[in-house]
């Protein structure tokens, strides 16, 4: 009977029916609304100063929005983020695969790869790969120390383009590697036993069984890697490709809008982003059906 | 011919001697039940009957053909990895742990073996899950998720799984070691109902003295990597000859 409220153990005055039947209500909150009411002040300050700061420059942005070199770099911005990124998930799980295998030079050479690519900054990688021909004039295929079955000229194989991939890939490769890494770490030793135990094949358990549930821990980080590079590609300007910030660059630096072209890069950019991240939380959404909550 | 023969198994982790030469058979229809202390390497030799360990000496034959090797002049030629699935396959394991594949529901999860490794249509796969889900009381829970079943409901599903393959042994490690109490009857009464069916030959790993007593036809007792004892169960359990069987089993019914 005794209770904080009713500390000499008093009997309560409160009958039964008064208890059972008792009216509720919400605890009052004043401060929720102070708070709401101010951010959106604020808020709503900031918008009006950017519809109404002629710097921004509007019109300007409706202008350019589609004009066909924005359009253009919006495309090799997209073309190089998918290339690149389906490549490096390739070799990531290729990777993951090697640096967890038995065989100790396959892990050696897979491990090395991924603290290589991961320590030398993406920028020094871009340049690298675009210079290769300074390094080797000409590449070629075939059986290691004898001469090569065929040949190419550096040059003619290493454009702006396929330098931009060959670099962003191998880098993004050593980070999905780790990924794809964490991800197989994450299920359980039994289910690789029970796939053995029924005679299924080590690649139909690690398509069928390890894989499908490698990707849950897999995903949301690939997805945010995704993100990262859409907005990495803009660091081929350096090798002069022409892409979504660098197209923009490119027609300020005849019209003098920089403010206005920036701002039509990052309205395109923040569109594209706000699509990947519709698209990764489906794919999240597939993954997890089998997740039970009761 | 004995469906499982086994010979002078030896195993070893690291320093750790887990199996210092076990010879065990297995007739046909035959249910062995395994007793032992833990650590006594009952599970690990469960494990090298059907190869997921590959013992460091002796031998296992299954319907007469020697497990994960192939006899070649007076040596034994390990096998590649391709035939000793298909021997595996043919030895059906329940774990304690159950190990469900969670992102496949009861039914993807006895299909994905004989599809893949039998070579079954989807369909003759969908009737045989849909068969062994009843022959386990299992019926109406065929297109459920794992994690939506109870623990005791989900070792049924696994055993109905391994059945999938149709396999002429049933290797079973403690797999009522890891369900609460009111869960162990459930699959007992499985594994009771399979023993009785005379068709399957079984060895069970477990600490379910009255399953041993009233289902094995043999009681084999471990204890330090060897075997002990063994022989019918009322003799073994009631009128064991060793001390250790002896401690053991005092322990265990206390």
């Amino acid at each position: 009977m005794a209770g904080i409220g009713n500390q000499a153990g008093l009997p309560s005055v409160l009958t039964d029916e008064q208890l059972a039947s008792a009216q509720l209500l919400p605890r009052k909150q004043p401060w929720t609304w102070v708070a709401a009411v101010a951010v959106v002040l604020v808020l709503a300050n900031a918008l009006y100063s950017i519809l109404t700061n002629r710097g921004f420059g509007w019109p300007v942005v409706g202008e350019y929005f589609f004009a066909p070199q924005v359009m253009a770099g919006l495309f090799t911005t997209l073309m190089l983020t998918a290339i690149s990124m389906t490549l490096a998930l390739l070799l990531g799980i290729i990777v993951a695969v090697a640096a967890a295998s038995r065989n100790p030079v396959l892990s050696s050479v897979a491990k090395g790869y991924i603290w290589i690519f991961r320590a030398i900054p993406l920028l020094v990688q871009i340049i690298f790969w675009y210079n290769l021909a300074a390094l080797y004039p000409k590449l070629g295929f075939g059986i290691p120390f004898l001469p090569p079955v065929v040949e190419f000229d550096t040059n003619s194989v290493i454009t702006a383009i396929s330098a931009a991939i060959i670099a962003m890939s191998l880098n993004e490769g050593a980070y999905m590697a780790e990924i794809v890494r964490s991800g197989l770490n994450s299920v359980d030793s039994g289910q690789r036993e029970a796939a053995r135990a029924l005679g299924m094949s080590s690649w139909d358990s690690f398509r069928r069984i390890v894989m499908p549930q490698a990707m849950r821990v897999i995903i949301p980080p690939t997805g945010n890697e995704t993100l990262s590079m859409l907005k990495y590609t803009s660091l081929v300007s350096v090798i002069a490709l022409p892409d979504l910030l660098y197209s923009t660059q490119l027609i300020s630096s005849r019209n003098f809008e920089v403010i206005p072209m920036l701002l039509v890069a990052s309205l395109w950019y923040l569109l594209v982003s706000t699509i990947l991240m519709v698209i990764q939380s489906g794919i999240e959404r597939h993954y997890a059906k089998s997740v039970v909550r009761p | 011919m004995n469906p499982i023969r086994a010979r002078g198994i030896r195993k070893s982790f690291g320093a750790l001697e887990v199996l210092k030469g076990v010879d065990l058979d297995l007739a046909k229809g035959e249910v062995l039940c395994i007793l032992g202390p833990s650590g006594s390497g009952k599970s690990t030799l469960l494990r090298c009957i059907n190869h997921l360990e590959r013992p460091d000496g002796g031998m296992v034959e299954l319907n007469g053909v020697p497990v994960g090797y192939r006899l070649s002049g007076t040596t034994f030629r390990e096998l590649p990895e391709r035939e000793i699935q298909k021997q595996r396959a043919a030895m059906g394991m329940v774990f304690q742990r159950f190990n469900l594949f969670p992102h496949l529901t009861a039914r993807q999860n006895i299909m994905e073996a004989p599809r893949r490794v039998l070579g079954l249509s989807a369909t003759e796969a969908s009737q045989r899950a849909e068969r062994l889900m009843k022959q386990v009381g299992l019926a109406e829970k065929v297109d459920t998720y794992p994690g939506a079943l109870s623990g005791g409901q989900q070792q049924r599903v696994a055993i109905a799984r391994a059945l999938a393959m149709e396999p002429s042994v049933m290797l079973f490690d403690e797999p009522t070691s890891a369900l609460d109490p009111e869960l162990v009857g459930e699959v007992l009464d499985v594994m009771r109902s399979l023993a009785d069916s005379h068709a399957m030959s079984m060895i069970v790993v477990t600490h379910e003295i009255g399953f041993a007593r009233s289902v094995a036809d043999r009681v084999m007792f471990m204890d330090g990597g060897v075997v002990v004892e063994q022989g019918k169960p009322q003799a073994v359990l009631a009128n064991p000859e060793h001390e250790r069987t002896r401690a053991f089993l005092r322990r265990i019914l206390e």
